[in-house]
């Protein structure tokens, strides 16, 4: 998609002379015989909201427990600003930690809390209250300074947890699973936020997470992580679009995979052989694909177009029976039926009232979608 | 009030009439009596057979003499402030010693926790007297303790622990120690140890990690600890008198002697209500102290 040329995009990623301000070099952390991290290196820049995604156990966790300092890598080094972390305990790391359950200090006020890293820092003692003040400005927490923290509501104690970490202005701010504790309303509200308080203050973000909305929401990329390796690092459009594996396309949002066989038509585009008597599948690879290669092709439900009625401007038409229909207010994903039994589902924005839909339960429906709606995966 | 919720709110109260009240109220009805040579020890005897004069006759005989006895008469006096001594300064000593084995214990592995907690406990199974009469041959003069250090060259003549305070000290802080021990332990283990990698993370060092976060945390265990330790060492009686010398003097030895050796009833009651009025201060202290700890705890 085009972005307006007049903006210039942050994307240092992607600009050599820039110099990183984390370096995973080759990181590997074992447990015993349980290997948490197993060789990552990766580059995280300055002003990045850099998310780290995956289930629980797929080693994200770990890798921000090393760069606070709780976890010492067991092969290869994690450079911040070019200096070699392992040395250096967590006292005196540049980084600052928020921490799932928050870990808000009980027997302090709101304001101690604040204060309590400004405290253990070099910061002048007649400094310190004007940066709580600020902080507290900064998270809309001005009223409640007072309170110890069982006296406030759990996204109060989110922000007092993210002002603390915030208070020394930590050259890296780790956020692990910063949002897991609020329900839904109010995490969307706390993701706005939270991007509004990383622009304001410039401060790298590193967030942890298993809620792939979230990743996708805050972060300026991705890496989505799987049994400790990461599978995709890349921005949060191209995760959802350009997935580079089964893996990565299936943990994020929904998608259809139909496993076929590949055969090359002209420069970039390839036939999938995917059933029996069924037209092949059109699409587009800027991969070169060898001659008869199983591969999985996927493509989102929103990628797909439903209708009663043989579409003829579309380079991929199946046919198909309508096997159930949900509902979901905005949306109505249409789960067909195609050949073989396969289930593809179709999802439209219901512009319409519902009572003027058109296609109902058992009727056969055409889905359609052109050939560069969906990518062909290699593994 | 259904008659269910009744019966339950009232047996704790009968409890307490019947087995604290009631007694009480002899005690300190025998410490406003006199001392007489007759059975029981102590004039004047409700005689319900003469009527209201004699109820009348029996409030009348009642005086605080035995009060102002203790008041006038130094040894009490000396043996209250001896006690509190004592008791206050094993408190401590039992805290320094408990403290640690309370955080060992609660930095040790999951798997270890009910072998340490059955270890703290195991001492119980054995009766008091015998473990405190088996410190006798620990502490005395060719006891174990000064048969080791003799015989590794430490010292060359024996050590004189035994019949001292010194060897009371030991004996309060050997007896009570699981009692400081396992409401610390409470507190620790209940530690988020999160809070004390964010104290880290916010650059404490160890140390002071510790300080200002594990013992703060852990205090209303401490409280309890103390009190815990603190209310039945300044009534003790067995540990002073079978350890502690001639010059110890503790108000649980001044009791026995006053009811035993001389038979003086009357004051020795007078003794025990105002150990109780002494010690109902940190009691009440510790309740305050309970009530904060549910109040927070909500």
């Amino acid at each position: 998609m085009a972005q307006p040329a007049q903006r210039p995009v942050f994307a240092p990623w992607n600009d050599p002379n820039e110099k990183p301000l984390i370096q995973f070099q080759n990181v590997t952390k074992k447990f015993g015989e349980f290997v948490a991290v197993d060789g990552i290196t990766i580059d995280i820049f300055r002003r990045e909201f850099f998310a780290l995604l995956g289930p629980s156990g797929c080693g994200k966790t770990t890798l921000m427990r090393m760069l606070a300092g709780f976890e010492k890598p067991t092969e290869g080094q994690i450079l911040l600003d070019g200096v070699d972390l392992a040395p250096i305990p967590p006292n005196k790391r540049e980084t600052n930690m928020m921490f799932q359950s928050y870990a808000l200090f009980p027997h302090l006020t709101v304001w101690d809390n604040i204060a309590f890293g400004l405290r253990r820092s070099e910061m002048p003692k007649d400094r310190i209250p004007a940066r709580v003040e600020e902080m507290l400005r900064l998270t809309r927490l001005e009223k409640f300074a007072r309170r110890k923290p069982h006296q406030i509501s759990g996204g109060q104690r989110q922000r007092v947890a993210l002002a603390r970490s915030l208070a020394k202005a930590p050259k890296l701010l780790l956020l692990d699973e910063p949002l897991g504790a609020l329900d839904k309303k109010l995490r969307q509200d706390t993701q706005f936020e939270l991007m509004d308080i990383q622009e304001k203050t410039g401060t790298t973000f590193l967030i942890v997470t298993h809620d792939q909305e979230e990743a996708m929401t805050v972060a300026s990329r991705v890496a989505v992580m799987d049994h400790g390796r990461m599978i995709q690092v890349d921005t949060p459009d191209r995760i959802y679009e350009n997935p580079n594996s089964v893996y990565v396309a299936d943990f994020i949002g929904d998608v259809n995979i139909v496993e076929g066989r590949a055969t090359r038509k002209g420069d970039d585009k390839y036939a999938i052989a995917w059933a029996e008597g069924q037209p092949d599948i059109m699409a587009t690879s800027n991969e070169r694909i060898e001659q008869g290669t199983k591969v999985h092709f996927a493509i989102r439900p929103e990628k797909v177009a439903i209708a009663t009625s043989r579409p003829t401007d579309r380079a991929n038409v199946i046919e198909g029976k309508v096997s159930d229909i949900a509902y979901l207010g905005n949306i109505s994903t249409y789960k067909v039926e195609v050949a073989g039994g396969r289930m593809i589902k179709a999802q439209v924005a219901n512009e319409r009232r519902l009572a003027r839909r058109d296609i109902t339960w058992d009727d056969k429906v055409f889905l359609s979608f052109t050939d560069t709606a969906g990518v062909i995966l290699l593994r | 009030m259904n008659p269910r919720r009744f019966f339950l709110i009232a047996t704790p109260y009968l409890w307490l009439l019947l087995f604290f009240l009631v007694p009480f109220g002899i005690v300190l009805k025998i410490a406003l009596s006199d001392t007489a040579i007759s059975i029981p020890p102590y004039t004047p005897v409700l005689d319900l057979a003469e009527g209201w004069a004699g109820v009348k006759a029996f409030f009348a005989d009642l005086d605080v003499e035995n009060f102002t006895f203790l008041a006038s008469d130094p040894l009490y006096i000396t043996a209250y402030i001896s006690s509190l001594k004592i008791a206050l300064i094993s408190t401590f000593i039992t805290l320094l010693v408990g403290y640690p084995i309370a955080y060992g214990m609660a930095q040790a592995p999951d798997e270890w926790r009910p072998t340490l907690m059955m270890l703290v406990i195991l001492p119980f199974w054995t009766s008091f007297l015998i473990r405190i009469y088996a410190w006798i041959g620990i502490l005395s003069n060719e006891g174990f303790l000064n048969q080791f250090l003799m015989s590794t060259g430490l010292i060359d003549s024996p050590l004189t622990i035994l019949n001292t305070n010194i060897a009371v000290y030991i004996g309060i802080v050997y007896a009570y120690l699981p009692f400081m021990i396992l409401p610390i332990y409470t507190a620790l283990e209940k530690l988020d140890v999160s809070l004390i990698e964010a104290a880290e993370d916010l650059g404490c060092s160890r140390f002071q990690a510790f300080w200002l976060v594990t013992f703060p945390l852990s205090r209303p265990g401490v409280i309890a600890g103390c009190f815990l330790v603190f209310i039945p060492a300044i009534g003790e009686f067995v540990i002073p008198s079978l350890l502690g010398g001639t010059q110890t003097l503790m108000i649980g030895k001044t009791l026995y002697d006053e009811f035993f050796a001389n038979r003086d009833w009357p004051v020795a009651s007078a003794v025990a209500v105002v150990l109780l009025l002494i010690l109902i201060i940190p009691i009440v202290l510790f309740q305050r102290n309970e009530q904060k700890q549910r109040e927070a705890g909500q």
